[in-house]
């Protein structure tokens, strides 16, 4: 099988942001980055389709400027076979514009399968998978928690609110993962070493033209210091008076 | 002036909470670029058109029903066909989605389909002219981005629970559809729909969410905060990361950056102690109540009210006081 996965580099999220001096982009100094945890997870599920068939390749793809070759390696170390970089100065916010880059490329590469994440943190939107699909003309299943891929077939499980879905396809097909499918391997030192002489192919990004704009950042209102009210079962009045006459919630 | 479309989500034959907030959302809309028509789209098997009367109570000036027997299920691709289609011919000025687990499926495929942008997750909008201006949070919730959308129509899903569904009563004249495509033609088929607990409330909709992790020690002490639930009668249960992980509850439970997003008017975390990746899910909760043993946990940080203490005292305590609460209401 030739399957593609398409990943992003994005900031460790567990910092308290800057906004950048431009006000539309958030100051990197001082930011770790690293893969996407849902591509990471969409990585992992093209290498478990890899271990059951060892004639299948897997092909990274990644949108942006140089730096998202580290994250092409990444991958690579994982088990990955080859990479694209779609260069960029930047990955605009705009879905539409990257997924017609995404598509641009991958139309291309008669793959069988193609993951996306199900949405990346940063710019917190999801829509790049779906779109992709649609541009492409391809079956898509989005948020999948759960896989199995037969002869030219598969089935999928998404969650929804309070239900889940079972879903059939067709191949070729786009899917988006959630959290829930899998667990992203490790590379190992091996992988390491040899994701160093795989091929990683550059090539410029046709970006569309955006049709929407950041027009500025800022962080949201502190929530206010909140308050222990007591301590033990015997701060249970007084929470539940706060409840009723402060908050109104009870 | 201009009309607005919004797609009404449903679930089997009945319209879901997010649903009517689309409809209201496209109202403001229509009312904030001068008064034009919303035209509500609404999908799904016999015994959905039963429905057109509520969508037109929430604002709807038209109600446009795709009743087929092979909608029992989700179908993306009558969606994306059907909502593109309807888009397409009314010459909208926007269209409206819900940012729920259907809706971040089906938005992004029409606004594909019609060759325009999206944005999802709206936390609100204002029209500027020939702009429609949204605010949409970014970095998990820690950076609010203001985004101009110039795109013709402007597609738009809106985060669940920050608009309420207001009756604005319009005249809701019902036209009947058909469906873009055949069900049975669609490549992708959702074949079954699982319902999980029935009856019990969704966490996205719930005006109190109750979420337990780590402190609680074990899978079956999740019955403390389902007792605490009940109590309230009108709470959803959540679970963080770590929970899920182990296998305690279902990753659907889960909230946080990684799974779902809530935004209820009452947060209580029983025995969290505040990982950066669940505040993400539960930060704009009106007002959040911790009750953790552990004075420094970074939880405390984020409740407008903490217990210090045994969560296994102090829940069935509090779960006493809030049915008496209750009683006397």
């Amino acid at each position: 099988m030739k399957i593609a996965v398409c990943v992003k580099r994005v900031p460790d999220m567990d910092v308290r942001f800057r906004i950048g001096a431009d006000n539309v982009s958030v100051d990197e100094a001082g930011l770790k980055f690293d893969i996407n945890d849902f591509d990471a997870w969409a990585v992992e599920a093209a290498l478990k389709l890899k271990d059951k068939d060892a004639g299948s390749e897997v092909t990274v793809i990644s949108l942006g400027p140089d730096v998202v070759q580290e994250t092409i390696r990444k991958a690579l170390s994982m088990g990955a076979d080859r990479g694209i970089q779609l260069k960029a100065d930047k990955v605009p916010f705009d879905g539409l514009a990257i997924a017609k880059a995404l598509s641009a490329e991958l139309k291309t590469g008669g793959y069988d399968l193609i993951f996306f994440g199900k949405m990346s943190p940063d710019s917190s939107n999801g829509v790049v998978g779906p779109m992709s699909a649609e541009l492409l003309g391809l079956p898509c299943v989005t948020a999948i928690s759960a896989l199995e891929i037969a002869t030219g077939r598969g089935t999928a499980k998404r969650e929804l609110e309070g239900a889940q879905e079972i879903v059939e396809f067709p191949l070729p097909a786009v899917l988006t993962v959630d959290e829930g499918l899998n667990t992203a391997r490790l590379p190992s030192l091996k992988g390491i070493m040899a994701a160093k002489k795989k091929p990683l192919e550059v090539k410029p990004a046709q970006l569309g033209e955006p049709q929407v704009t950041v027009r500025k950042l800022e962080l949201p209102p502190e929530r206010k210091a909140g308050r222990v009210v007591g301590e033990g079962a015997a701060a249970v009045p007084e929470l539940v008076r706060l409840l009723q006459t402060e908050a109104k919630v009870l | 002036m201009a009309n607005v479309f919004a797609f009404v989500e449903t679930r089997g034959t009945d319209v879901r909470k997010v649903g009517l907030e689309a409809v209201t959302a496209a109202r403001m809309l229509a009312e904030k670029s001068g008064g034009g028509e919303v035209h509500a789209l609404i999908l799904g098997p016999p015994g959905i058109s039963a429905k057109a009367a509520q969508v037109g109570q929430y604002g709807a000036d038209a109600v446009v029903v795709v009743e087929h027997a092979g909608l029992v299920n989700y179908s993306p691709e009558v969606a994306t066909e059907t909502a593109a289609d309807r888009i397409k011919s009314g010459g909208y000025r926007a269209a409206v989605f819900s940012t729920s687990a259907q809706g971040r499926d089906l938005a992004p495929r029409v606004a594909a389909r019609l060759g325009v942008s999206v944005v999802t997750d709206v936390l609100s909008f204002e029209i500027e002219g020939d702009t429609i201006v949204v605010r949409h949070p970014m970095n998990i919730g820690k950076v609010i981005a203001t985004i101009a959308i110039a795109a013709k129509p402007a597609v738009i899903a809106m985060r669940p629970n920050v608009i309420a569904p207001a009756q604005n009563a319009k005249a809701g004249r019902v036209e009947n559809a058909q469906p873009s495509i055949d069900p049975a033609t669609a490549r992708v088929k959702v074949i079954e729909t699982r319902q999980g607990g029935g009856g019990k409330l969704d966490l996205a909709e719930a005006p109190v969410v109750i979420a337990g992790g780590r402190g609680l020690k074990a899978a079956e002490n999740f019955k403390l905060v389902e007792d605490l639930a009940s109590a309230f009668g009108n709470a959803a249960v959540g679970a963080t990361r770590a929970v899920t992980d182990d296998g305690w509850r279902p990753h659907s439970d889960q909230i946080g950056q990684t799974g779902r997003l809530v935004s209820p008017e009452l947060y209580i975390a029983v025995g969290i102690s505040g990982a950066v990746q669940h505040l993400a899910g539960m930060r704009t909760s009106k007002t959040i109540v911790a009750v953790n043993k552990d004075k420094d946990a970074p939880i405390f940080k984020v409740a407008d009210y903490g217990i210090v203490g045994d969560v296994f005292e102090v829940i069935p305590a509090l779960t006493a006081a809030v049915r008496e609460a209750k009683k006397h209401h």
